[in-house]
């Protein structure tokens, strides 16, 4: 039987406009260009492009057009394009198949079914432009009432917070399955925004402990990278127990990654696969959870907040009510949209829940139990745009974790082909001639201007609302109608239908 | 004065500068018609192999040689930029002979040609800067 | 009032104007030109009779040069005598001017040596001013057969002006290499057969024992027939008014690396002179136009009170014929002399590199030329070879071959 390769997409060149510059062939890492010397044209070999739309942006006579392939099987509703070709492609390897960003199956989006109000005649919107617009923020544990001391003065017994310009965070993303130059722009984006970014899994290199007051230093199931002065380095340190992508598994970055810094960084021996187990080992309970917690304040002096990752499942509620138990400040909630650099496809297309229902569950067990202020709330799993920050907010998010807007700030095009080390964008790739393509300086940039563009827009809606602080938002269901929804949807966001 | 520098670091070497700079001095509107089916002869050229590249174009020596060695009275420095006379050079490359950059390449008919910041092209401002993709090519002062 | 006065009037003289110029903007410069042209572009009138240039685009500098730059010229006058105790220079038409720093930048003359029954040769000529060039370009015509007496820079320049203009070249020289001054055994051959494929005819290792009328008669007992005879056997500094004066003079008028003489307040510069070479650390006659500006400059510079020295001067040319380029510097040390020379060849280009004690000295260069600035700087600078991969750098002219850290340097900062 011939090997079966279906090529996805179809590179269309306008000869009439091509000039046969070859930036493409020299830009291309799946060298799915090649220039023919005796006919003096381009070639290319479809078979090979992930369609990261690299060759398009820098063509410099707009000669390209990447295509989906309309040659096509004869798919109905049960078996379509993709499955089929999952099927071959398995028949073929005999592999789990592996995928990367996030879950990309047509499932509902909960920020698209809800509307956000505003304030018309009966009380007055607010001017960002105008008038002073509160979007700072602080996460941590908070008292749950005013404490004085014998003679009547107030006690600060204040638990450790992190102060963040805007309630945004570039979540977790390690170096090794992300860029040294990646890193730097979010490390020096957080550092120009006042927020924070997150090592994820990898480690933290040595050249960014600078920025370490803008630093979440991640310790995961595979412990890389983690030593004291790495937990000191950061401004808080998070313990991940699950990633929204591929709930229930651990990580795994291929030997091939492991290379030269990433290797050191991690504290693994080169050319080693890094395999993050499924579990913590030592963690098999609340009570087993909180010892870890309780361990890093130690050896953090009690002086940062401790953050618990988890995936958003099924019992949410109940988890996060047990986590908000074990001594952690924060938790972040990652939802099933969430990106990754490379995950087994049927994981992250059918584990997990959305974390809009998620952040909604939590919210009010959490509120219902008396223990909403043990803990902050912070989620991510595919906040796109300030309007999700918004709703987010409003649903009793404290702050948002993003980074797929991040990398698309950064030059990701979506290819989804993290995994094969070849970004051409210079992202998700250790080679040094695609790292280099990421200047760390635009790259920060483009995150600042993104971030800057957010805090703008995240004003105006605060504003039409008539509310001037991010504060005083939070949790404010009442700003926020569902529409198309079921009843049971409704119930569970704890929001009303459009028109109630 | 402002001057074109390049940090290697970034440079991709996907010589688009090149492209970018003949179009620039061509004095045609359209990319595609300056171009194509075109032997190009840019005034900055990338150097290096498939890992370390950087591109070289002139530097605008503050006491260039070039000037001083042209044996044609072509070469002239206009507000600190060093400029050619192509009417008058006449292709000996005594220029090239004294460049101690290599930034100096030969023109269509045979004249040395040089970059002069585009500041008196359409482009206005140098094409290779405006062009680059990575910032590996600047124009700022130092 | 303080008066500069320079003797002479070409590419030295321009670079002393400008050396003055950068340090003094005020102070009267006196020009003697013996030609009757404002400074022009000597090496050009090989261009000129190709038609690759033209009077208008031969003078070196713009018509306001000399307005410009405050300076008088005296067109058409020579300078008999000078006197260094009272400071003062006598020309030909009786004038006296008194200096206080003087340049001498009177350049070489065309050295004819006599050759029985040249008084026979009606149409005889050198090439080198414009008025033999003008002269030169009359006598042309479509069926001339001219002779070129030396197979040098200029006999060979001459030969490419006029091939379009006249009937036969023949060209001859007592060396058996074409540009025996630049170039080798290996490379002379790659250009002479270039020349004669473009119809340039040679006798070499063999010169003119005789004239009688338009007859030549060669050592070799060969007899050639022309209408038109160049010679362009070699060049003499003119250095009269300072040996006159009791100043050191060798081949040329000895300077130092400030272009000053041996006498107090006066300087000299261009083919004239004789000043250091960085290649064979010895003073030399170094009469090539790069040098006689970057000279004349020094000593401009110097002559105003500011202080510059020119102490990286080495023979370089870089020359074409009829498309075909050469490009040479520094010295050619041999493997006699503890040297090494490296050979590289490709399709089109050869190259060849001298190298001593860790440092290139000279090359040649026959072919593509593009870069060869580069390997110019690697002698001028004394660059260590070691302190870069000197095997592809002779592949490939790029600072590519320098480390990182040096290309930094080199486009990252003002130069």
């Amino acid at each position: 039987m011939a090997l079966l390769f279906y090529p996805e997409f179809e590179v269309i060149r306008n000869e009439n406009r091509c000039i046969a510059c070859r930036v493409c062939e020299r830009q291309c890492a799946n060298e799915v260009h090649s220039h023919d010397s005796e006919s003096g044209l381009m070639l290319s070999d479809e078979t090979k492009c992930v369609n990261c739309q690299r060759c398009v942006s820098l063509c410099p006579t707009r000669a390209l057009k990447i295509v989906k392939s309309d040659c096509t099987f004869r798919e109905n509703a049960n078996w379509q394009n993709d499955t089929i070709k999952e099927v071959y492609k398995q028949a073929n390897s005999g592999g789990v198949l592996l995928s990367s960003m996030g879950n990309p199956k047509p499932f509902p989006v909960y920020w698209d079914k809800i509307l956000i109000n505003a304030s018309q005649v009966t009380n007055p919107s607010i001017d960002p432009l105008r008038e002073p617009m509160e979007t700072k923020v602080f996460i941590g544990k908070k008292p749950s009432q005013i404490e004085r001391d014998k003679d009547g003065k107030l006690q600060f017994n204040l638990s450790p917070q992190l102060e963040l310009s805007m309630p945004v965070m570039f979540s977790a993303m390690s170096y090794g399955s992300i860029s040294y130059n990646a890193h730097k722009s979010l490390a020096t984006a957080a550092r120009e925004l006042g927020i924070l970014y997150n090592t994820g899994e990898g480690g933290l290199h040595e050249d960014f402990y600078i920025y370490g007051e803008n630093t979440v230093v991640q310790v995961a199931s595979g412990r890389f990278g983690v030593h004291e002065d790495y937990l000191k380095a950061g401004a808080a340190v998070e313990i991940k127990m699950g990633q929204g992508a591929k709930p229930g598994i651990g990580g795994h970055l291929p030997g091939t990654k492991i290379v030269g810094d990433v290797s050191r960084t991690r504290m693994i021996p080169e050319g080693s696969d890094a395999i993050s187990p499924a579990p913590h080992h030592d963690i098999y309970s609340i009570e087993d959870l909180r010892q870890l917690v309780y361990s890093l304040k130690e050896a953090t002096e009690y002086k940062k907040p401790i953050i618990v990752k988890v995936a958003a499942v099924h019992n949410i509620a109940a988890i996060a009510s047990g986590i908000a138990r074990s001594g952690a400040d924060i938790i972040a909630i990652d939802g099933f949209r969430g990106g990754t650099g490379a995950a087994p496809t049927r994981i992250r297309d059918n584990v997990g829940i959305p974390v809009e229902l998620a952040l909604a569950a939590v919210d009010k067990r959490l509120r219902d139990e008396g223990i909403r202020n043990n803990v902050s709330l912070v989620v991510g799993g595919s906040i796109r745009s300030a309007s999700d920050v918004v709703k987010a907010v409003a649903l009793g998010a404290d702050a948002c974790y993003i980074a797929t807007a991040a990398l698309l700030a950064l030059g990701c095009h979506l290819c989804r082909a993290c995994q094969t080390g070849k970004c051409n964008w210079g992202i998700a790739t250790q080679k040094p001639e695609l790292v280099k393509r990421l200047n760390p300086e635009i790259g920060k940039e483009h995150l600042v201007n993104l971030m800057n563009a957010w805090r703008h827009e995240i004003k105006e809606l605060m504003g039409g609302m008539g509310i001037n602080s991010i504060e005083a938002l939070r949790g404010n269901r009442l700003m926020l109608r569902g529409i198309g929804l079921t009843d049971k949807e409704l119930e569970i966001l704890g929001i009303s239908h459009a028109g109630e | 004065m402002k001057r074109v520098f390049v940090n290697e670091e970034w440079c991709l070497g996907c010589h688009l500068c090149e492209y970018n700079c003949a179009f620039a001095n061509s004095g045609m509107t359209d990319m595609v018609k300056a171009l194509k089916g075109k032997k190009i002869y840019p005034k900055i050229h990338v150097n290096g192999d498939d890992k370390i590249n950087f591109a070289v174009s002139c530097r605008h020596c503050e006491d260039p040689l070039c000037v001083k060695a042209c044996i044609a009275g072509a070469l002239n420095i206009k507000d600190g930029r060093v400029c050619i006379d192509k009417t008058r050079c006449v292709g000996c490359y005594s220029c090239i002979m004294v460049c101690p950059y290599g930034s100096l390449s030969v023109s269509e008919n045979g004249t040395a040609s040089k970059c002069e910041l585009c500041l008196e092209n359409a482009c206005g401002e140098p094409a290779c800067v405006k062009g680059c993709p990575n910032r590996a090519i600047v124009y700022e002062e130092r | 009032m303080k008066q500069y006065v320079i003797v002479g009037n070409s590419i030295a003289a321009t670079g002393c104007i400008e050396g003055i110029r950068k340090v003094d903007k005020d102070t009267t410069i006196t020009v003697i030109s013996g030609e009757k042209h404002p400074a022009y572009c000597r090496p050009l009138i090989s261009y000129y009779l190709q038609g690759n240039t033209n009077l208008e685009k031969i003078s070196y500098r713009r018509d306001t040069f000399y307005s410009d730059n405050g300076c008088e010229v005296i067109y058409g006058e020579t300078v008999d005598r000078i006197s260094p105790d009272e400071h003062k220079a006598y020309l030909s038409n009786g004038q006296e001017i008194s200096y206080d720093r003087l340049l001498v930048a009177t350049g070489s003359s065309a050295f004819v040596p006599h050759f029985e029954g040249i008084e026979t040769v009606e149409q005889k000529f050198s090439f080198m001013t414009l008025d033999d060039t003008l002269g030169l370009e009359k006598a042309l015509c479509e069926t001339s057969r001219v002779l070129i007496v030396g197979a040098g820079l200029i006999g060979l320049k001459c030969a490419e002006g006029i091939l379009e203009k006249v009937g036969k070249i023949t060209v001859c020289d007592l060396a058996n290499n074409v540009l025996s001054s630049i170039l080798d055994n290996d490379t002379a051959p790659i250009v002479q057969a270039h020349l004669e494929e473009n119809g340039v005819e040679f006798l070499m290792g063999d010169s003119v024992k005789s004239f009688h009328g338009n007859t030549a008669t060669m050592q070799s007992g060969k007899q050639v027939e022309f209408d038109i005879l160049v010679t362009a056997v070699g060049v003499r500094p003119n250095t009269s008014l300072v040996a006159d004066m009791g100043g050191e003079v060798n081949r040329g008028i000895v300077v130092n690396t400030k272009m000053q003489t041996s006498i107090s307040d006066i300087f000299a510069a261009g083919d004239c002179s004789e000043g250091y070479d960085l290649s064979i650390d010895k003073n030399r006659v170094l009469a090539l136009l790069p040098n006689a500006y970057m000279g004349g400059y020094t000593a401009g510079v110097n002559m105003a009170g500011g202080d510059n020295e020119f102490d990286d001067a080495i023979p370089m040319n870089s020359i074409g014929f009829m498309g075909l380029h050469i490009m040479t510097a520094g010295n050619y040390v041999t493997e006699e002399d503890g040297g090494t020379v490296i050979v590289k060849k490709t399709s089109d280009t050869t190259k060849k590199f001298f190298v001593k004690e860790n440092e290139l000295k000279g090359y040649i260069i026959v072919g593509n030329i593009l870069g060869g600035g580069i390997y110019t700087s690697l002698i001028r600078e004394k660059t260590p070879l070691d302190t870069l991969d000197f095997d592809l750098i002779t592949e490939n002219a790029s600072a590519f071959a320098f480390s990182s850290q040096k290309r930094r340097l080199m486009f990252g900062g003002v130069v």
